[in-house]
């Protein structure tokens, strides 16, 4: 849940990006990282493994500006992508805003991505949410590898509700900031509604 | 929605810098911070500028939250008090109300005994502050009046952000 207080006039809001592990939700948040102004950001936190693997979460802070006097700020998280992390993913999922899922667009990682997107909306249930009244947007990451399935194909298993969708190279940054906007938009404009 | 909409006012906001800054006297603490359960500031009082607050808070917040799933599993409701003990500086993390966190950091000139006692008095007052924020939210709510400052932004402010 955004968090707003109108003493320090500053609205906060928590974006998640899930997706099966290794598909890239590290890199995009690394990338958003890089390419921000330093007034902007704050410091990338990774709870990471030796290897590099998400232990318990990424966090990027950002500074997006003000609207009507008020600072708008974004939460960036990941989750961990592997599947025996499913306790840790819940967690992070409480009070969030909007969610980006990251699909691994090779070919023989679609179960994998089939079966996280289940367990997305499996966990977001158990808080109480429902993925279909989310702020909600789909990023097909890996555009460039050769085994990369179609758009079609891949909206097809991954995407029957027809959200927003986004393609990507989280690697060369393609994508990434599209698919932000994309899902702090939606963010803002479900405030705009109310509660 | 399974928790409603955190909304914080100038009054219950001066209240509750009032009863921390109270505390970290009389804890003799270092710093202060209170944090939302999702990992918000909202707000912090000492020497605050020494510290990334952001950073501090989205960390807390995944400690309980991690504590709390531990908790679970064995068949507690949630470890109310975290205690990390460090070679100069030390941290007193409690939950307030079942919904805030309050860090208290606090070095060799307090002990861990005085900023539990102090802790377990300010909390109290805590929990009425933010019981009543809750009550105030849902009253307007059912009011319908409405002073949030999202409802009249237009598309243009939004795309405005991203320009």
């Amino acid at each position: 849940m955004s968090f707003i207080n109108y003493a320090s006039r500053e609205i906060n809001c928590k974006i998640v990006y899930y997706g099966p592990g290794l598909c890239g939700k590290t890199t995009n948040l690394q990338y958003v990282y890089q390419k921000t102004a330093p007034d902007a950001k704050g410091k990338m936190i990774s709870l990471a493994t030796e290897t590099e693997r998400t232990l318990f979460f990424d966090f990027l802070p950002l500074a997006l500006g003000e609207i009507r006097g008020f600072k708008t700020r974004f939460h960036l998280y990941t989750v961990p992508g592997q599947v025996f992390y499913d306790a840790s993913r819940k967690l992070i999922l409480k009070g969030v805003d909007g969610v980006v899922f990251v699909a691994d667009s090779q070919e023989e990682r679609i179960d994998a991505n089939i079966e996280s997107l289940e367990n997305l909306r499996i966990n977001l249930k158990e808080q109480g949410y429902d993925l279909d009244k989310l702020p909600y947007v789909v990023q097909y990451n890996k555009r460039d590898l050769p085994s990369a399935m179609t758009v079609e194909e891949l909206r097809r298993e991954l995407n029957p509700t027809n959200v927003l969708e986004f393609e990507a190279c989280a690697t060369t940054g393609e994508g990434v900031f599209e698919t932000l906007k994309a899902v702090a938009k939606l963010i803002l404009i479900d405030l705009k509604k109310g509660k | 929605m399974s928790n409603p909409q955190m909304v914080m006012y100038d009054e219950e906001f001066q209240e509750i810098n009032g009863v921390i800054e109270r505390l970290l006297k009389e804890a003799n603490a270092k710093v202060i911070f209170l944090v939302d359960k999702n990992g918000q500031l909202i707000s912090g009082v000492g020497e605050t500028e020494r510290f990334d607050t952001t950073s501090l808070a989205s960390l807390t917040a995944g400690n309980i939250a991690a504590t709390g799933g531990l908790a679970k599993l064995i068949g507690e409701k949630e470890f109310s008090i975290l205690f990390h003990e460090g070679e100069k500086d030390n941290l007193h993390i409690s939950i307030v109300g079942g919904r805030v966190i309050l860090v208290v950091l606090f070095d060799s000139r307090s002990s861990l005994g005085l900023v539990r006692l102090r802790v377990k008095k300010s909390s109290e007052e805590l929990s009425m502050i933010f019981e009543k924020l809750v009550k105030k939210a849902e009253d307007k709510e059912k009011r319908g009046v409405s002073d949030f400052p999202f409802a009249e932004i237009t598309d243009d402010d939004i795309d405005n952000l991203f320009s």
